[in-house]
């Protein structure tokens, strides 16, 4: 009875001092924001490899939650609110709609830090991140104009916001650069995610004489869509050779886990501060999918050079002269467009069809 | 327009309403014997993502179809124990429907994201599809289209001159009365129910089969809600809802067409016009207040206690 009593207050004993041990080493609570489902394929599939990343590289010394498909707008400031209230003291807010409610939530919760994905609006505990995606887009620009046959390259885009803009500016001057004749044209679908939306969009492309598509929506309908009809496609966000293995030429992707883990390092030193981190293809953020081999060997190297000549420093993708859709000269040669210009494009470059909207 | 482009989109057109009609007429069916199911996003994405790994796993999307409706139909059955049997709310029933299903559906399917099958080929109908233009527009789709319009012609008939259909409305209109001349209330709404759940089954068989061929999480896109519209705007009428889902295909294709002919106008704007559309038809169609409020099951959404 004796030893069974001590053994009890043992274990209380432990017990309690495991406890205090858990507080003293408290992990790092880091919340996640998606706007999407984590099985989407695209946008959010790769944010939650990131989140994978940091868990596997910090293990217990953070404790990461996340939540999904959360709408952009008065829904998400109740998410980031309860995040923030919950204790977690790094939040990742990872859509564009969610950069007025991140930064009223930042503004009552001045301990927590918040990072949120493609604005442009900072505060003092609120950074900003993106990836220099249009970087990529450039490159698939260059073999989209190598190898169109009709001339026309179909691009199913999802809302008219700078963001999506210089996708489609980076994309086209790839394929003006190596093919004048070149036109791009833009389907708006109006939405980030909607397959069955998607796939039609890029029918319609197709019927206009597209024979290569490309897409700044989230699924990899678009791929699916350029498969059955033979023709070629470039995919988004992720490799999305598996959904068309033929038509797939290449996917500009993210690679979200490096940003993350430093951004999570910087907190737990007590480093971290509110700034605008824009890496891309030089910091390895932005990269491009495997080539697929229908592309000819010159156009592979091609891509190659140019993508080094991005790492080195020694081009940008918006270097002059650039000219907007009635020809006039935007920037000369020698000059480039700076960050500034490229965060707030409300204008398409040469080579794209029709009206910008003004949404 | 050129005349390519015109059949096409009027092809496109009725394979953007087929998921919806679907939906729509399993949720007509089960409103007319009084229940509201507001579970169908949730039995049309466990369809979709059901069929989709049983297409994975043995090969046959044909298999598929038919996992995708047994799929809709265990969910729907979860509902009707809930709902008919434990006379629990509808409506929070239906809306709690909707959220297990978007879960476990995302859930189950989580090891499948990415992979790819090659789904249901067109079947264009011999003879009839070389018929020009109505040949491509209306006999050049894939098996699942043709059965919308069967399922379209059962329940039209059904409804207008069979016992069966005599009998789910009278259960819809007033149980009570139903129970009194022997006719088993509980029975006909677990039919009711179950078949409504198939037909959300097989339009999520629909979209991960046969129009995308592939699992996403989430992938219905909300269609589950539209065809709930679509039912109540239709006034519980069968011929109405082909009419309105057709309306919002051939509106959401034109948003996108209109576009890319150079059409310059809003696309926000543009995006709207399926919903406006639609709706203004319908309610235009149904303007006449009295007869509308005579279209609506009296009993729909009431639950029903046996008497013992």
């Amino acid at each position: 009875m004796h030893s069974n009593k001590i053994t009890k207050l043992a274990m209380i004993a432990a017990l309690a001092m495991g406890a205090n041990v858990a507080t003293a080493e408290d992990p790092l609570k880091v919340g996640f924001v998606y706007v999407g489902p984590t099985g989407d394929a695209g946008w959010t599939f790769g944010h939650d490899e990131g989140r994978k990343y940091i868990v596997e590289k910090f293990g217990d010394k953070i404790e990461t939650n996340y939540v999904e498909s959360v709408a952009e707008g008065a829904d998400s400031e109740r998410v980031i609110r309860q995040l923030a209230a919950k204790g977690h003291d790094l939040i990742f807010t990872t859509s564009f709609g969610y950069m007025n409610p991140t930064l009223k939530v930042a503004k009552k919760f001045k301990k927590v830090k918040f990072e949120h994905a493609t604005g442009y609006k900072r505060g003092k505990n609120t950074g900003t991140y993106f990836a220099r995606a249009y970087q990529g887009r450039y490159l698939t620009g260059l073999i989209a104009g190598k190898m169109t046959k009709t001339n026309v390259i179909g691009y199913v885009a999802s809302f008219p916001i700078p963001e999506v803009i210089r996708g489609i500016n980076a994309f086209t001057k790839g394929a003006l650069e190596v093919n004048p004749d070149v036109k791009v044209k833009v389907v708006w679908a109006s939405t980030w995610y909607d397959p069955a939306k998607e796939r039609e969009a890029a029918e319609t492309l197709m019927l206009q004489g597209a024979d290569i598509l490309t897409q700044h929506t989230d699924s990899a309908a678009v791929i699916q869509a350029a498969q059955s009809k033979g023709n070629y496609a470039i995919g988004y966000h992720s490799d999305m050779s598996a959904y068309g293995a033929k038509a797939h030429l290449t996917s500009t992707i993210h690679n979200w886990g490096p940003l993350y883990a430093a951004k999570v390092q910087a907190v737990l030193d007590g480093t971290w501060k509110s700034e605008d981190l824009w890496p891309g293809i030089a910091e390895g953020v932005t990269d491009l999918a495997p080539l697929n081999d229908a592309i000819p060997a010159d156009v592979k190297a091609l891509v190659a050079k140019k993508k080094q000549a991005i790492k080195d420093g020694t081009m940008r993708v918006f270097d002059g002269p650039i000219f907007d859709q009635s020809g006039k000269e935007v920037i000369g040669a020698g000059k480039t467009l700076d960050d500034g210009a490229l965060k707030g494009f409300n204008w398409y470059v040469k080579g794209v069809e029709g009206q910008l909207p003004k949404s | 327009m050129d005349f390519e482009l015109f059949t096409n989109i009027l092809f496109a057109t009725l394979r953007t309403g087929t998921p919806l009609i679907l939906i729509a007429l399993g949720e007509m069916v089960c409103e007319k014997s009084g229940v509201l199911n507001l579970g169908q996003e949730g039995m049309v994405l466990m369809g979709a993502a059901l069929g989709f790994i049983a297409a994975v796993v043995t090969g046959h999307a044909g298999l598929g179809i038919i996992a995708a409706i047994l799929a809709g139909m265990m969910m729907s059955v979860l509902f009707a124990f809930l709902a008919v049997t434990l006379v629990s709310n509808q409506v929070a029933t239906g809306l709690a429907l909707t959220i297990f299903g978007t879960g476990l559906s995302g859930f189950l399917g989580a090891g499948y994201v990415g992979m790819a099958i090659d789904g249901i080929a067109p079947f264009p109908i011999p003879f009839l599809s070389d018929i020009p233009v109505i040949g491509k527009v209306l006999f050049s789709h894939d098996p699942l289209v043709y059965l919308s319009w069967v399922m379209f012609g059962l329940i039209f008939w059904c409804f207008r001159s069979t016992r069966l259909g005599l009998i789910i409305r009278a259960v819809g209109e007033n149980p009570e009365a139903a129970n009194a001349i022997g006719i088993p209330v509980m029975k006909v709404r677990y039919g009711a129910i179950l078949f409504g759940g198939a037909m959300a089954g097989l339009a999520g068989a629909y979209l991960s089969l046969v129009y995308t061929p592939m699992w996403s999480e989430g992938m219905s896109a909300g269609r589950g809600w539209i065809a709930l519209a679509l039912v109540v705007f239709a006034s519980w009428k069968a011929e109405r809802i082909l009419l309105g889902a057709y309306l919002f295909g051939a509106a959401s294709i034109l948003h996108l067409v209109l576009q890319g002919l150079g059409f310059e106008a809003s696309p926000n704007l543009l995006a709207m016009l399926p919903y406006g559309a639609t709706i203004i038809v319908l309610v235009i169609i149904a303007s006449d207040a009295a007869k509308a409020k005579l279209s609506t099951p009296l009993a729909l959404g009431r639950p029903y206690r046996p008497q013992v």
